[in-house]
């Protein structure tokens, strides 16, 4: 799963997404998960990493990240 | 450096109200010219209209009849207003005025006053009416739409559609209709206002986007900038919307501008399906939008580049616009002393 690479990300959390002219904004947990997606990291490291610092357990670190993909495909912020 | 060039520019449209005519952004393009210095002359048809008391807007204000007033009738009037005020350039910016102008375009070549507009042809085959005909023809995915000139033809036509439908009027005014009941109602709505055929159109469920473009008449297009709109009025006009990236946009204005050759302005509004993504032509306005602002403001001056096309002057291509550039109208209370008004009610020119 890959973010668009025309997805433009703020360090405040303001998303851009210019070909359909649509944003959002997210907090910076959001802002470490697009960066990391930006650069092609796999789902699972992305969520060693956020288990790691926010100390979840895996599970329902994994869980929590599934929806915040699935967000983020029906936004149309994810490349095809 | 070079001395900026002189010119006199008759510009309409100046109603910027709720939905705006373009004129007043015209006039900001033209105003922002490096390289020409512009006179504006501001053509009115009612007195009302804003531009005509917005501070250092316009030059010089004529009112002119309706086209319904009859050809005659402007032509005499474009005959007093250049001898009065030799213009250089005329930039109609309204659907409903078009066919007049190109009446007036031999006549207005005599005289000296340029034009950039399209031809009878290229009016009429964009036409609301015609655009199932247009798509086949360009290749062009166009919502299933018939025209319609009495209620019983609605009635009859409309089986051939699931609803909702969208009705519309030839020049403007657009609804969506559940049932037969709301299309027979804004049947009536749309003629009494801007007379028949209506349009009976296909619903596509979807975004909406538009792009304003500006053709060389011979076929190239020198510039094209897709916007989605952010903010709608109840009438469905932007009060803002964002230049976006997306070459598909531009690649479907170029196609139309190439194979028609299309002169001056135009915008294109499209659908974007849901369901497919595929793009439906929804119309396409033969003028500049009220927003074309905001293609200057993405670093595309169209209306200085019509200027300098309708002069003669060659004009290269711009392929690039900033993208994430934002537009947001506003209403504003001008406080008017009462002498212009007086000035235009009476000789019809201040």
């Amino acid at each position: 799963m890959k973010l668009k690479k025309s997805i433009a990300i703020s360090e405040n959390g303001f998303v851009f997404n210019p070909e359909i002219g649509t944003s959002f904004t997210t907090n910076s947990l959001g802002v470490a998960i697009l960066k990391q997606l930006k650069n092609s990291t796999t789902k699972e490291k992305i969520r060693d990493s956020i288990s790691t610092s926010y100390d979840v357990d895996a599970v329902t670190c994994e869980k929590d990240l599934d929806d915040f993909l699935r967000m983020l495909d029906q936004y149309n912020l994810i490349e095809n | 450096m070079t001395a900026k060039k002189n010119i006199t520019v008759a510009v309409t449209g100046l109603n910027a109200i709720d939905s705006p005519g373009p004129g007043v952004s015209v006039i900001r393009g033209l105003r922002d010219s490096k390289e020409y210095n512009v006179r504006i002359i501001g053509l009115v048809y009612e007195i009302l209209e804003p531009g005509i008391y917005m501070d250092g807007l316009v030059d010089k204000v004529y009112q002119i009849p309706y086209p319904s007033n009859g050809f005659d009738v402007m032509l005499e009037r474009f005959k007093y207003i250049h001898n009065a005020d030799k213009i250089d350039l005329v930039i109609p910016n309204f659907d409903a005025e078009l066919m007049a102008f190109i009446k007036l375009k031999p006549y207005f070549k005599e005289m000296g006053i340029n034009l950039l507009i399209p031809n009878k042809e290229q009016f009429d085959d964009r036409l609301k009416g015609n655009l199932n005909e247009y798509g086949d023809k360009h290749g062009i995915k166009v919502p299933k739409s018939e025209s319609v000139h009495s209620i019983k033809e609605l009635e009859k036509e409309i089986e051939e559609f699931d609803f909702p439908v969208v009705i519309k009027g030839k020049f403007y005014d657009a609804y969506i209709a559940h049932t037969l009941e709301q299309a027979i109602e804004y049947f009536h709505k749309i003629a009494a206002k801007w007379g028949t055929p209506i349009i009976l159109q296909q619903f596509i469920k979807g975004n909406e986007f538009n792009v304003t473009a500006i053709g060389d008449g011979k076929g190239t297009m020198v510039g094209a900038v897709p916007m989605r709109k952010t903010f709608l009025t109840d009438k469905g006009k932007a009060w803002a919307g964002i230049s976006i990236d997306d070459p598909k946009l531009v690649e479907m204005a170029r196609n139309i501008i190439t194979n028609t050759k299309w002169p001056g302005g135009m915008e294109l509004e499209l659908m974007k399906e849901d369901k497919t993504g595929d793009l439906y032509l929804l119309e396409i306005n033969p003028r500049f939008p009220a927003w074309i602002y905001l293609a200057v403001g993405c670093g595309q001056n169209h209306p200085e580049m019509l200027m300098k096309m309708a002069m003669g002057e060659k004009v290269e291509p711009i392929k690039t616009y900033d993208v994430g550039k934002m537009f947001i109208r506003y209403a504003y209370d001008m406080i008017c002393d009462l002498d212009k008004y007086a000035q235009l009610s009476i000789h019809g020119e201040v």
